[in-house]
């Protein structure tokens, strides 16, 4: 404190400009080393959600040989990046390939061969097989659909 | 802060007392208070472990994939080298600030009534410290950990009756492998912690109860000359200061020399050279290894840590030999005692590095 009172003009009075600068400073480090604790912390516990992205950017898939000799009106799940999506071989012979997750709250869809429409258990939301829209039930979008191409005994699924 | 949310939180949490008390406590100013801030650097090194751990323990999986969990964590997750490294790192350095801090209080008689059962509850929480870290050193199963805990556990089993039992149990069986790491792995984050929190609570209790204590170079003084400086803002202050650096030295550390991470552990391969514990281990263990060689057989095994066990149990009875200020011929003596143990760690520490097979 003495050095202080011999940089004061008027001893006994505090500097106000002083002592603004000094909590800003002593803010500004604060902050500081927030940042430089808080950024590697926070790319540490995000590493997986970057894996996952880059997995999740996937364009296309090339499923697996049995998949080509799926029988009509049945259907498969496979893995679209890290999403859970459906192959389904329609009775004419069409096929189509659609994501899983119900646009409602993300449970898993399956197709109902019996009723040849896709249906999530959760909450008893209702897709069209064909076209993947919305036609029952609480989901508020269609299931995305992909593109699929067959041949050489080769089922490759991409992103319409 | 608005006035009124000020003291919406103070009626209900009782603040206004905590900073009174807080700002009303004084802390000893006197040629030796640097010592003070060891203590503190110890719970600091602590709290860095705790928040470093709590991050390992969101990647890493004990049993037969730890040693690829950690891989995963070194080379793949982002930052994982460096969190991996400050909890290595932090482990070192606060049993580091713990001996500093136990020989400080040792020679400022800080164990001497009423504060017996501080210096007991700290050499508790060093011993805990310290298995700590030989638990958590078998985690990332590499080579060198495999190894080093295989001679760790054979040091106990050399007790007789109950040797053997001790370190059975602690494998988990004869061999060390993906057992003996899920024991350790439960050790090092749910029965260690939950015995070592309570009693740094118990520690830090008794240190608000009594004050710091101070040397009798300032008991020699009458009370008005002696000083004193208000825990909060100034003391606390300082302590932050500190803490600062400790945590600059400690992200230098592990930035400059991150933890390294070595071949898996196989024990078909034949241990590598210099396989050593960590170095807060090296005096007990070239204590026991000099008896073994002076004293050949189960005779030699016994007298070392016959004796070593008899240096820890003295260190821990000095509040009786040493019980007030009176001091007295028992001062002197105990404190020659502290001359000769802080002797004995440093020689036996690099009598042990240099009598490692490449004499490093």
């Amino acid at each position: 404190m003495s050095e202080d009172k011999k940089n004061v003009p008027n001893p006994g009075e505090v500097d106000q400009d002083r002592r603004t600068f000094l909590k800003l400073a002593a803010g500004a480090v604060g902050v500081g080393y927030a940042g430089l604790v808080g950024y590697p912390v926070y790319r540490y516990v995000a590493s997986p959600v970057e894996d996952a992205a880059a997995v999740g950017a996937v364009k296309e898939v090339t499923l697996a040989p049995e998949a080509a000799s799926l029988p009509k009106n049945a259907s498969m799940m496979f893995k679209f990046g890290s999403q859970p999506a459906m192959l389904i071989h329609h009775d004419d012979d069409t096929w189509t390939a659609l994501t899983a997750v119900c646009t409602h709250l993300g449970c898993t869809a399956g197709y109902d061969p019996v009723k040849k429409h896709i249906f999530c258990p959760c909450h008893g939301g209702t897709y069209d097989a064909h076209t993947g829209a919305n036609v029952a039930g609480p989901p508020p979008k269609p299931l995305d659909k992909f593109a699929v191409k067959i041949a050489e005994g080769k089922v490759v699924v991409s992103r319409a | 802060m608005p006035e009124n949310l000020y003291n919406w939180f103070d009626q209900r949490l009782g603040l206004g007392a905590l900073k009174e008390m807080a700002e009303h406590k004084q802390v000893p100013n006197h040629k030796l208070s640097h010592w003070y801030y060891w203590g503190g650097l110890s719970l600091f090194f602590f709290s860095v472990m705790c928040a470093s751990g709590v991050l390992l323990l969101m990647y890493y999986t004990p049993g037969e994939g730890a040693y690829e969990s950690v891989r995963n964590i070194t080379t793949h997750v982002k930052f994982g080298w460096l969190i991996r490294s400050i909890h290595s790192w932090s482990a070192n350095l606060m049993i580091f600030s713990a001996f500093v801090h136990m020989f400080s209080t040792f020679f400022m008689k800080a164990y001497r009534a009423p504060r017996e059962f501080l210096w007991w509850s700290g050499i508790g929480l060093l011993s805990l410290g310290m298995i700590f870290g030989f638990s958590g050193y078998l985690l990332p199963m590499d080579e060198l950990a495999y190894f080093a805990t295989k001679v760790g556990l054979a040091i106990p089993s050399t007790m007789p009756v109950v040797g053997p039992i001790i370190s059975d149990l602690a494998r988990g069986g004869s061999e060390i492998g993906a057992i003996t790491v899920s024991r350790f792995f439960a050790l090092h984050v749910a029965i260690l912690p939950a015995v070592f929190i309570p009693l740094l609570g118990f520690h830090l209790y008794l240190v608000q109860k009594h004050g710091m204590s101070i040397p009798p170079s300032e008991q020699a003084k009458p009370e008005s000359k002696r000083k004193t400086i208000p825990f909060f803002p100034n003391f606390a202050l300082k302590d932050l200061a500190v803490w600062l650096i400790a945590l600059n030295v400690l992200a230098l550390l592990a930035c400059i020399f991150p933890w390294d991470l070595g071949p898996a552990a196989d024990s078909l391969k034949s241990a590598p050279q210099d396989i050593h514990p960590e170095w807060y281990f090296m005096s007990s263990f070239q204590i026991l290894k000099a008896f073994g060689n002076w004293f050949p057989g189960a005779l030699g095994e016994f007298l070392g840590l016959g004796v070593f066990n008899l240096g820890v149990f003295l260190w821990a009875l000095v509040p009786f030999f040493d019980p007030d200020t009176r001091g007295g011929a028992w001062a002197r003596r105990v404190t020659w005692y502290g001359y000769f143990v802080v002797l004995v760690v440093i020689v036996t520490t690099i009598w042990a590095y240099l009598a490692l097979p490449s004499g490093t």
